[in-house]
């Protein structure tokens, strides 16, 4: 099943980290924000400054109503999108339109299950591919109860990533590190996402744990909040996985007017630059003063 | 294999363990635990203790002809589930999972509630064995039933409304989930119903069984014979699920849930998941759920907080499948006029959500007058009806549907209320 519909641009997740890790010595930054917060096009421009500042994975929320694994602050940013009447359907237009405009960027969806479940998993799966999709992260689907998405996802060359957590055995490590197509989602601490003042020590065991389960690309999410915590996830961690702290700028008790959002979208940027620095000055060992997106340019002029 | 025997983690298609990794070696040694308890006399002299000497178990049979008129003189015997210590049949399985947590060495349970029987029930047993607990419970709830909020601080718990969602049993799921997660090594889940993640529709079936296995044999005993029809509520389906199991494998025996049907299908406030709903996942378990076209789920209504949930217990989804049960809605008004008529006839308050199988079992019994069914021979049909819980914790609820309290303070207490929602 290796050949099948692999996508021509190489927007594998999985690649990007292996020329991270080869040619700059770093680990990639990984940005999450949900569809459709606060609107579908403002949802477009916050995506779009992730990337013009430096994020190098994007991470792209659909929002749910039962969202378990998520704190305060993605549950605010998800209940502000659905109350603002986004649909699951609009995850593809903002994929296209995201993957038009930095194509070399792995895009990837973040979802619960039953979103995908209702859609259909292999009709999602094509939709997804179609529109330049990278592939799933999955918070509620183990491996086990995976069998649908594993096929759809194979059939469309569709990364598939799920979870492990400090709590996982070495027999569970071995099973989600086979399944897994692109990168291995550490949930570095036990809890739900949101900014933590220290980032777990056992993300690092959690780590190193899981490479010798067998996995190539290992990235870190729960609790990254600032430049100096993704230095130092960095350090281990093939990528940083970031989202509570992206979404927080956003967050508003009204509806904004333009000005406003010119604002917001500002702050968005210093905390993405912030962050984008951190994997950067991660290893001691990495090439001097990368520019931020000095090699993945965006697809427009800046 | 009976079908009363059938374990996790699927029933049919139904079930399964849709949480995130976090959870599933928590999951694991639960499931350990609760097979190794299962084979342990100690552990089923232990329980069978406590139900007799703090439960109160057996819970009694009894035969209500004068409501029975009003289900075309069938002969109704109720399974008095209300007369158990906290006043409903959750206590069944709240003892049975802290029996287990004791075994495991955790000290925190958390639980969620929605009508505040299972949040009561498990104060209580927190309280019994020395655990702290902290009961997640709607905001929406904790104003329905504010009594029942003293009543688990009382027993030493806290209680923790969720102002998020629709702010019902639902989401209190979802917040003691996320407790969980973050708290699994230290904490127990003590989730009140047949669904969830596995092995928990299985474990609660299991502790309920008691329900249906006791009023089999009471049944046995005061007629000489099985029951013709099995009615019972279902909101997840744990007490419906106790009382169906012991008659799985008897065929002539029909099983009736019956739903909260709310303010009607037609007008979509209910929570009829087997009239209006769709496989779905929902807090982990595969099974009928009510959602929109995306897959997000839809808010639930119904006039009693205990049966107000989107989804049903993975089992019930396969009985539904296989024909061996059926399910269909009951509305607040027909519940209500049930649990009227079981006040005034016989002298016993139901909770609102048992009046659900009550108004479940006068239909039954209309419908086999007007067309001539009776039980074998001839004699009258036989309906068992598990009384679930009492409504002690109703009564504000029945007064406000009812109008009964005095004018002024009538007015006095909807202001309250209504301010507060």
């Amino acid at each position: 099943m290796s050949t099948v519909a692999e996508p021509a641009t190489g927007r594998h997740s999985g690649d990007l980290i292996a020329r991270l890790r080869e040619q700059e010595n770093r680990p990639a930054l990984v940005g999450y924000l949900p569809v459709g917060f606060p609107t579908v096009d403002r949802s477009i421009e916050a995506l779009k400054t992730l990337v013009d500042h430096g994020a190098d994975i994007i991470e792209l929320g659909i929002p749910y109503t039962d969202p378990v694994l998520d704190g305060p602050v993605i549950q605010a940013a998800a209940q502000g999108a659905l109350d603002a009447g986004a649909r699951v359907r609009d995850v593809f237009r903002v994929l296209r339109e995201l993957t038009n405009y930095a194509p070399h960027v792995p895009v990837l969806v973040m979802t619960y299950w039953n979103p995908v479940l209702k859609y259909g998993p292999d009709a999602f799966a094509r939709d997804l591919a179609a529109a330049g999709g990278a592939g799933l992260i999955t918070p509620d689907l183990i491996p086990d109860e995976g069998a649908d998405w594993i096929a759809a996802s194979e059939a469309h060359g569709l990364d598939r990533v799920f979870l492990v957590a400090p709590s996982s055995t070495v027999d569970r490590l071995r099973l989600t590190v086979r399944q897994t197509r692109g990168f291995v989602y550490a949930a570095s601490l036990m809890g739900v996402t949101g900014e933590r003042t220290q980032v777990g020590s056992r993300a690092e065991q959690l780590v190193a744990d899981t490479r010798a389960a067998g996995a190539t690309n290992v990235c870190v999410g729960l609790g990254v909040s600032t430049g100096a915590q993704a230095a130092e996830v960095g350090r281990f961690a093939d990528g940083v996985i970031v989202g509570s702290a992206l979404v927080r700028p956003l967050l508003s008790d009204g509806p904004l007017s333009d000005a406003e959002w010119a604002v917001r979208l500002t702050n968005l940027a210093e905390v993405t630059e912030d962050l984008a620095a951190g994997v950067r000055s991660a290893r001691a060992t990495a090439p001097a003063d990368t520019p931020v997106g000095a090699t993945d340019a965006p697809g427009e002029a800046p | 294999m009976k079908l009363a025997d059938v374990s996790g983690p699927y029933f049919g298609q139904y079930g399964g363990r849709f949480v995130p990794e976090a959870l599933i070696a928590a999951l694991e040694e639960l499931d350990t635990e609760f097979r190794k308890a299962a084979d342990d006399p100690e552990f089923a002299a232990e329980l069978q203790r406590l139900h007799r000497e703090y439960t109160g178990r057996p819970s009694p049979l009894t035969e209500v002809p004068r409501f029975a008129v009003h289900a075309g003189d069938a002969r109704v015997f109720l399974k008095r589930e209300d007369l158990n210590h906290t006043g409903s049949h959750k206590i069944n399985n709240v003892l049975g999972q802290a029996l287990l947590v004791k075994r495991m060495g955790k000290k925190r349970l958390i639980a969620e509630t929605g009508a505040g029987q299972h949040g009561v029930a498990t104060a209580t047993a927190a309280a019994l064995m020395d655990l702290e607990c902290v009961v997640y419970m709607g905001e929406e709830d904790t104003r329905r039933q504010a009594l029942n909020v003293a009543r688990m601080r009382l027993l030493g718990a806290e209680v923790v409304p969720v102002k998020i969602g629709s702010r019902t049993l639902k989401d209190a799921i979802n917040e003691a989930l996320r407790d969980w997660v973050a708290n699994v090594e230290t904490t127990h889940y003590l989730l009140g119903t047949v669904t969830g993640p596995h092995p928990f529709p299985e474990m609660v079936r299991q502790f309920h069984r008691i329900i249906g296995e006791e009023a089999r044999g009471q049944l046995l005993e005061r007629t000489g014979r099985l029951p013709d029809v099995v009615a019972a509520c279902v909101g997840g389906g744990s007490n419906a699920l106790g009382i169906f199991n012991a008659f799985l494998d008897d065929k002539d025996v029909e099983l009736r849930g019956f739903e909260a049907g709310g303010e009607g299908i037609e007008s979509g406030r209910h929570a009829a998941r087997f009239s209006g709903g769709a496989l779905g996942v929902l807090h982990g378990a595969k099974s009928y759920l009510l959602q929109d076209d995306d897959g997000q789920t839809l808010p639930s209504h119904s006039v009693s907080a205990g049966l107000d949930y989107p989804s049903v217990g993975p089992a019930h989804a396969w009985l539904h499948d296989l024909g061996r049960a059926t399910y269909e809605p009951v509305t607040d008004d027909e519940a209500m006029e049930a649990f009227r008529l079981l006040c005034r006839t016989e002298g016993i308050i139901p909770a609102i959500e048992s009046a659900h199988a009550l108004a479940g079992a006068m239909r039954i019994g209309k419908a086999a007058a007007a067309q001539g069914r009776t039980g074998p021979d001839g004699e009258p049909l036989l309906i068992l009806v598990n009384l679930s819980g009492r409504g002690d914790k109703d009564v504000a609820t029945a007064a406000r549907w009812f109008g009964l309290l005095d004018e002024g303070v009538a007015s006095e207490e909807l202001e309250r209320q209504e301010g507060r929602g």
